[in-house]
């Protein structure tokens, strides 16, 4: 419960079930060179030990530098993609030996809403046939009020005109289509819905319908998010708990006040000065950390802490030693970082 | 390494004339449904080192007018129905096809919207970089490919010479568009039309195309016509702003007129819209409602459904964009009150 000695507001969700549990997740994607004969010459190293819970009605926001593994875990927890090593309880269950009936019945309650609105739609189905698509994959959900029925009070539920059902996706604009998206995410009334940039194409005032939304979803259904995006404000907004990510890991993870309010780990701190104010007035104010250097290759990432090539707090223990994700010395929330504090510069909330 | 490109004969240019205007652009898509009139009086004008930011609700036309300026207009279904385009003089719209391909990408070049499938998937991304300057600029592969891993170094993709081979799905999301930054800018033009560069990126990747954007920008003086929702972007790096609606400019005027007094209530709600990062708050401000079909226009203002200003007057009358300021013009009829701040929502449509 409340925290004396912090005066920090309690978790609202400590007591809750949790839905998804994540332990050291790790999945490498070889690199093939040569012309004719390909050679294995090493792996990129997508996602490298990720854990979390995630539990009943929470939404956990993961934010990071494109190409840091987002999508990867995305996939890994859809069984999209096989992880090489950790676990994945889901309700209980070991959601990574699942195989055939079973596994179905279980992603089934786990779906996905694609960062990309124009590749993830087939264009030669009708609207009314891709939100449909997850009953003709799960055949025993079929919903008792028919197919078609179901299909059209889900569109109005995203905002769609139900009338619309047999417009093909090129007919609609990038927001229509992921709202599109979203309807085939709700069909199959999942616990988890991991959502990869859901509103990222969308202009402000329906991102922010698409939000109300999704959050009322949530409120209705008991709905579990993991929410990636890009955009800080957004993430805040959603989220309960948020997760920073760099290069396969996470560097930093905390409620969002916490993450927003008094980073700790260099790269968010970063990643928050980097926001741009919607405020002209402002312009070239902004104290910007510009990070020195290039992102790192993924395949030969440093040894160490990740993230010290480009830190300009790195010492030799970074060199030399990988940081855990704990609770640090003045911190509430866990960083992944031998110098984790508080920068006095950086905060969103000045 | 440097070699004269072998195209753009620059002799019929007028050297007074704006690098790039487009006046009364009318664009519709002839579809069983009916005629949707996408883009209906499209006017601006866009000067040399300039950046104009397009605004707007998602099918309001941005990406429909870009594809017209750069002559890749889906025709049929679409068809220009008026109006012209402009650029240092010239009328794109009557010029002969094979002179306009030839500005394509090396006068004027844009970064697409879908860099995922704006990539060829079995080609190696090296190859699709440098095939620009093989067509262009006539380099034989291994200088195309030099020329690629430089690119691909300038936009920030790190291991460039190790990844010059990789195919597009070996990519992150906001490395490919990356890639598609690295396309468009190959060949230096002076209009860049970028569709929702920084969509996909991450912010600290977006600053620095943002930079790498404006960096081009002064070195060679192009004009820079930025599609986006980013208000935080816009507010970064905008000279001027169009805000869009249902193929209509709403408002248009500088960057800062737009955030300290919008005088269109579209441009308001879109600012009150806008989640804070500084709170967490509880439930985002929206424009109720959903943009109309273009097929079945509202009669009157087409933003009049979901109006909190609106009158009969708005339902039946067509504002047209005029000016409520000195270069500030707004298609409201109420756009005076708007801007003095005289004016109070009705009640029923306020969420
Ligand atoms: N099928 C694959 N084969 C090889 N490498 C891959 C594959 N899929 C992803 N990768 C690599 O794994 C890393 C992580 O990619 P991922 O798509 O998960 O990033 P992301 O965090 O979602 O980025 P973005 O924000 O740009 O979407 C990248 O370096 C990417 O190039
Ligand atoms: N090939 C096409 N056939 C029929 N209608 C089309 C076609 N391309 C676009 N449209 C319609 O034209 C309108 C404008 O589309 P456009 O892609 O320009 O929107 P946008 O402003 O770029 O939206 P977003 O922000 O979602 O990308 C939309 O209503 C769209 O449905
Ligand atoms: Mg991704
Ligand atoms: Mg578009």
């Amino acid at each position: 419960m409340s925290n004396p000695n912090t005066g920090a507001q309690p978790d609202p969700f400590a007591d809750s079930e949790v839905v998804l549990d994540v332990n050291d997740l790790v999945k490498h994607f070889p690199v093939k060179e040569g012309i004719l004969v390909k050679r294995t010459t090493g792996a990129v190293q997508a996602v490298d030990g990720v854990s979390f819970k995630l539990r009943k009605g929470e939404t956990l926001g993961i934010v990071g530098e494109s190409g840091c593994g987002k999508s990867t875990l995305a996939k890994l927890l859809m069984r999209l993609e096989e992880p090489d090593s950790g676990s994945v309880t889901f309700r209980g269950e070991d959601f990574l030996s699942l195989r055939g009936a079973a596994l179905r019945r279980a992603r089934r309650k786990i779906q996905i809403i694609f960062q990309d609105p124009y590749t993830s739609l087939n264009p030669r189905m009708s609207v009314g046939d891709i939100i449909a698509e997850p009953f003709t994959l799960h055949p025993d959900a079929k919903p008792a009020q028919g197919v078609r029925s179901r299909v059209k009070e889900l569109l109005d539920v995203v905002g769609l005109n139900p009338d619309h059902i047999n417009r093909y996706p090129h007919q609609f604009s990038g927001g229509q289509r992921q709202r599109i998206g979203i309807a085939r995410g709700l069909a199959l009334n999942p616990d988890v819905i991991i959502c990869d940039e859901p509103v990222s194409a969308l202009d402000v005032s329906v991102q922010a319908q698409v939000m109300n939304l999704l959050e009322d979803l949530q409120q209705e259904f008991g709905l579990s998010y993991i929410f990636i995006a890009h955009d800080l404000s957004v993430v805040r907004h959603i989220s309960d708990r948020v997760a920073v990510m760099y290069l396969g890991r996470i560097a930093e993870l905390g409620r969002d006040h916490e993450i927003y309010g008094a980073p700790a780990h260099p790269y968010t701190q970063a990643l928050l000065s980097a926001v741009p104010v919607p405020d002209p007035t402002v312009r070239g104010q902004r104290q910007e950390i510009v990070l020195k250097g290039d992102p790192p290759n993924p395949a030969n990432p440093p040894s160490g802490c990740r993230f010290r090539t480009r830190c300009w707090k790195a010492t030799d223990i970074c060199e030399t030693e990988d940081p855990v994700l704990e609770v640090r010395a003045g911190t509430t929330q866990r960083t992944a970082c031998h110098h984790a504090a508080q920068n006095e510069d950086v905060s969103a909330l000045d | 390494m440097s070699q004269s490109p072998t195209t753009s004969p620059t002799q019929d240019y007028d050297p007074s004339a704006p690098l790039l205007e487009v006046k009364d652009l009318q664009v519709e898509f002839r579809t069983k449904a009916g005629v949707a009139q996408a883009i209906n009086g499209m006017n601006f004008t866009l000067n040399a080192g300039e950046t104009l930011a397009i605004l707007g609700e998602s099918g309001s036309g941005k990406s429909v007018t870009a594809q017209t300026i750069m002559g890749i207009l889906d025709m049929p279904p679409g068809h220009i129905a008026g109006g012209e385009i402009r650029y240092r003089g010239q009328d794109l719209l009557s010029m002969k096809p094979e002179r306009r391909r030839k500005l394509r990408g090396v006068s004027i070049s844009m970064i697409f919207q879908d860099a995922l499938s704006s990539l060829n998937p079995v080609l190696p991304v090296g190859w699709q970089i440098g095939e620009m300057f093989r067509v262009h600029h006539r380099m034989n592969r291994k200088q195309a490919r030099q020329k690629a891993i430089e690119l691909m170094k300038r936009v920030g993709i790190p291991a460039a010479e190790q990844r010059v081979g990789n195919y597009p799905h070996q990519f992150s999301g906001g490395m490919r568009q990356r890639i598609m930054i690295a396309m468009a800018i190959a060949l230096d033009p002076d209009v860049l039309i970028a569709d929702e560069p920084t969509t996909a990126l991450d912010v600290t990747v977006q600053a620095q195309v943002m930079r790498l954007l404006k960096e081009l920008q002064v070195e060679n003086n192009m004009g820079l016509i930025l599609i986006t929702h980013d208000l935080g972007v816009v507010a970064d790096v905008a000279d001027k702003i169009a805000v869009m609606y249902a193929g209509r400019v709403m408002e248009h005027t500088d960057v800062f007129s737009i955030y300290s007094t919008p005088a269109h209530p579209y441009t308001k709600g879109l600012l009150e819209s806008l989640p804070r990062i500084d709170a967490e708050g509880d439930r985002l401000s929206t424009v109720p409602g959903l943009p109309p079909t273009l097929t079945d226009m509202p009669p009157g203002c087409p933003f009049n459904p979901r109006c909190p200003y609106a009158t009969d007057l708005c339902r039946t009358d067509r504002p047209e964009l005029l000016p409520v300021a000195d270069g500030h013009t707004s298609a409201c009829h109420y756009r005076e009150e708007l801007y003095a701040g005289t004016i109070t929502a009705r009640e029923e449509v306020q969420s």
